[in-house]
């Protein structure tokens, strides 16, 4: 039997969550955020923000919507500018969010249990931000439906040897997924709400939401059956995403693109990128809810240890990208390098390398991964490094590749810029709704860490 | 005797070890209609009520065989028959370049066929049911624990199985109204 709320002898590490905790306890404490609190003038402060940031991404969207996507700075030869930058980005963020619901829950990593229904949220919005993203490139953004292979009178079918389709059924495919993982962790705690809150509407808006969960044992057995294979069909999942991704470069056949590492890098970027989003969320939300007691520093220390790790499997990335760019032989590639680090985007590409390899490297110190402050700002810099390895990425392997008459440059546009910082917009904004709309931390999966529950598993 | 009005009689434990060696206890008397209700998934509790199968994995398997095969031959009849088009003399079909929808799409369907068919299996969803009656239930969404006999069980009698209840030392026995 292991007390999870003690730190075992021998162990610096902190406990999963502060001790002298009950299930009453957990149950108000976490509730009450949603039912009891005063909404607060932070609260509404932050939203408000959010909400206004949010309308650029409205009034870009509504130009692009009438005038087409000539309000971008995309061209030939970048065809692929902003969008696509930020669809990666923003899919990469949401892969810390199943990583911690689904592969940490099949690994038996019990501390995931306090931080997965928010990662969970935040895998969804960050999934909501990048699907829009390839939808306005579409330039008739209203036919999105064409991407899906339906019986229509046109007679034609999409090509399924595209990698461009493929990101289609990936994508949707994820997106329902974490859509449905996440409202079945949901259900029993929709169903505690439904009895504690007090005001007839919301116990009417819970209950229905709980479907009628009544904690029955049989029903339990389904529920942990079906919530094990989810996160074990979520696991394949999520990592052939990031490599469908990734394909939508590999497959073509661009110097800088057409390389057999992007998979894996792809993936552990995402990761990468993930938990730095993960640290930039938990550590405010843990303070301004008082929420120490179940995201302890032993959270915040596992996910600064996360990055360290996926951030030297990135940085073997870049180290193998520029070592086949010289083993190929190939002219082309052996460009690639050489406008990397001297071309006219090189400042990006060295920042890339500062903000991706180089800062992270302090999270050695242990002292700096339990700082909050450092640890906040070390994550902000890895979301704007993976933001620049994609901007690298997209842009500076398509604009000086094969002929030379066929070289150029990209300006991203004010409307390029209003999108992509709107998405921030409604991202945190639908954070800041879903911290005090529902359970941010999974109340019964927080039961079973208890000593108590813990004794009767081991019997 | 049975009373129509009586859907069955809820027994209250606090803590998790008593509600499964209450549980067991129940078993071994020889009911078999009854529930156990928790605050959280015991797995020790559900093997102690006689439930030991439950049939949300050959439902999974189901939607994942039939989603990636159903998006196999999709793929292999629109390439083939429905619209077959030459793209870099490519083989109409390429069955490598098909593999990642079927994969995808046996995920979706075995996800979403896990999901549902546990939400079937469990009668859910169900905004009603006799227990909500009871006040003394909503204590299983914090951190009380019940057992349930039901009406239904051929043992069931008001008096014997309030008297056998007794002898679990539960912290409440109350009759549940249909």
């Amino acid at each position: 039997m292991k007390d999870l709320t003690q730190v075992e002898p021998g162990e610096q590490k902190a406990p999963v969550m502060a001790p002298g905790h009950n299930y009453g306890t957990i149950t108000d404490k976490i509730s009450s955020i949603v039912l009891k609190k005063p909404v607060s003038k932070g609260w509404i402060f932050g939203l408000l923000v959010c909400f206004v940031i949010l309308q650029w991404m409205l009034y870009g969207i509504t130009l692009l919507f009438f005038k087409g996507v000539g309000v971008w700075g995309v061209n030939i030869p970048i065809g692929w500018g902003f969008a696509i930058v930020n669809f990666v980005w923003w899919i990469g963020i949401g892969h810390a969010g199943t990583l911690i619901s689904a592969i940490l829950l099949l690994l038996r990593q019990s501390w995931r249990n306090s931080i997965n229904r928010f990662a969970e949220a935040m895998t969804l919005f960050a999934v909501a931000c990048a699907g829009m993203f390839p939808i306005f490139h579409l330039g008739r953004p209203w036919v999105f439906y064409w991407l899906f292979p339906y019986p229509n009178t046109m007679g034609y079918w999409p090509n399924f040897r595209s990698p461009l389709v493929w990101d289609v059924f990936a994508v949707s495919t994820y997106g329902t997924i974490s859509l449905v993982f996440w409202y079945v962790g949901l259900i029993p705690d929709l169903a505690t709400l439904r009895e504690t809150a007090d005001k007839k509407v919301l116990k009417y808006i819970f209950g229905m939401l709980a479907l009628g969960w009544r904690f029955s044992a049989r029903h339990w057995s389904r529920y942990e059956t079906a919530y094990l294979l989810l996160a074990g069909l979520a696991t394949p999942l999520v990592l052939s995403v990031h490599t469908v991704v990734s394909f939508d470069f590999a497959i073509g056949i661009v110097p800088g693109w057409h390389t057999t590492i992007f998979p894996p890098y792809f993936v552990a970027g995402a990761i990468y990128s993930g938990f730095a989003m993960v640290l930039v969320l938990a550590i405010p939300i843990r303070k301004f809810y008082h929420l120490e007691d179940f995201i302890t520093a032993r959270h915040i220390e596992n996910s600064a240890m996360v990055m360290l790790a996926t951030g030297w499997i990135v940085a073997y990335g870049y180290g193998f990208e520029a070592f086949m760019n010289w083993y190929s032989g190939d002219v082309y590639e052996g460009f690639v390098r050489f406008n990397r680090l001297h071309g006219p985007y090189a400042f990006w590409y060295i920042s890339l390398l500062a903000c991706n390899i180089l800062i992270p490297q302090v999270l050695w110190i242990r002292r700096l991964r339990l700082n909050n402050f450092w640890l906040f700002m070390i994550s902000m810099d890895i979301l704007i490094g993976m933001w620049l390895e994609r901007f690298v990425i997209v842009v500076v392997s398509l604009h000086r590749d094969f002929l030379n008459s066929s070289f150029g440059m990209y300006y991203p546009t004010q409307i390029d810029w209003a999108i992509f910082i709107g998405t921030l917009g409604f991202f945190t904004a639908c954070m800041f709704l879903f911290m005090r709309l529902l359970p941010s931390i999974s109340i019964f999966e927080l039961r079973t860490l208890l000593p108590e529950a813990e004794a009767v598993k081991h019997e | 005797m049975k009373d129509p009005e009586i859907y069955g009689l809820l027994a209250e434990f606090e803590t998790a070890e008593a509600v499964v060696e209450a549980a067991h206890r129940t078993y071994a008397a020889g009911y078999r209609k009854i529930d156990a209700y928790s605050p959280f998934p015991i797995e020790e509790l559900w093997e102690a009520i006689g439930f030991h199968k439950n049939g949300v994995a050959p439902v999974c398997l189901l939607g994942g065989l039939l989603g990636g095969t159903g998006a196999y031959l999709l793929q292999w009849w629109i390439n083939t028959i429905s619209y077959p088009v030459n793209i870099g003399g490519r083989p109409y079909h390429s069955w490598p370049a098909f593999i990642i929808v079927t994969f995808e799409m046996t995920i979706l369907f075995g996800g979403l066929s896990a999901v549902f068919g546990m939400l079937a299996m469990n009668g859910l969803p169900q905004p009603y049911h006799p227990l909500f009656n009871v006040d003394r239930f909503a204590g299983v969404t914090r951190d009380r624990f019940f057992i349930a006999i039901f009406a239904s069980d051929a043992k069931y009698d008001l008096v014997e199985t309030r008297e056998f209840l007794q002898t679990l030392h539960p912290h409440s026995i109350s009759e549940v109204p249909t």
